[in-house]
């Protein structure tokens, strides 16, 4: 009885996590993982790094998605894509690298001033 | 071909923020597609996201031996975005674009105070239960 409602409450809050990262994305154009990581962190128990993996592999089906979706209208550019998105494939490399030789710590206090630079840039343009 | 190179050293940046961060690399990808390729904001968003696609498929390809990922939660948060992307879409054109900007702001301002204030009282409890772990 308590497994089926933790099991539960962990259901919503990874909808809520994922609903709300929808939403603020499609507003704003940023914001899937800097939404999902912390509500995977402070409510459904997951540990930092984990919650970071998690949002990353969530991130293809929703970028699939998009993708998709601005694609039909046209307003996708291939070879820019291309041209940017190949070298970053490059840097996640070294960014998990560096994921897995720092504390746990020092990830969340790199994400949090992460979050104060996306809520500056939000309000500055 | 000098901005072409600009436009990949971003690039790289922007994946190794995903790598650490897990998130998308957006962040970069829509500023540098937009003031160094010179596209509009809605190009540079959408661009943005089939960038996204490699990064994250190699990022969780790479990750992949690390054991931390449950494809189960993964599929519930996918769709979830996805169902409310559609409606944030609809939205987009008659939100009050300004105001939702600053509310968000100041959520993400506030949760990340949230966080650094939680490792520092982490470490502090540390510290007190075990004097050689302060220094972290």
């Amino acid at each position: 009885m308590v497994e089926a409602t933790s099991t539960r409450h962990h259901r919503s809050v990874l909808i809520t996590a994922g609903a709300l990262a929808g939403l603020v994305s499609a507003l704003f154009g940023v914001g899937g993982g800097i939404v999902i990581v912390p509500i995977l962190v402070g409510f459904a128990g997951y540990d930092p790094k984990r919650a970071t993996s998690t949002s990353l592999a969530a991130i293809i089906l929703i970028a699939i998605w998009g993708t998709l979706a601005q694609g039909a209208l046209g307003n996708v550019d291939w070879r820019a894509a291309a041209l940017i998105g190949i070298p970053a494939m490059l840097g996640v490399t070294i960014g998990i690298a560096i994921k897995q030789r720092i504390t746990t710590a020092r990830l969340e206090i790199g994400f949090a001033a992460l979050m104060i630079v996306v809520a500056i840039l939000l309000v500055a343009t | 071909m000098g901005a072409d190179l600009l436009v990949m050293m971003f690039g790289v940046a922007a994946g190794a923020v995903s790598g650490l961060f897990g998130v998308g690399g957006g962040i970069l990808f829509v500023p540098t597609l937009a003031f160094v390729v010179g596209m509009s904001e809605l190009h540079a968003q959408a661009t943005s996201l089939l960038a996204i696609i490699p990064v994250a498929v190699f990022g969780t390809w790479r990750e992949r031996a690390t054991g931390r990922v449950d494809w189960t939660d993964i599929a519930v948060i996918g769709l979830a975005a996805i169902a409310t992307a559609v409606l944030g879409s609809l939205l987009a054109d008659v939100a009050p674009q300004r105001v939702l900007r600053v509310g968000f702001a100041v959520i993400l301002v506030w949760t990340a105070l949230r966080i650094m204030h939680g490792v520092r009282w982490r470490a502090s409890r540390a510290s007190a239960i075990d004097p050689s772990h302060g220094g972290d």
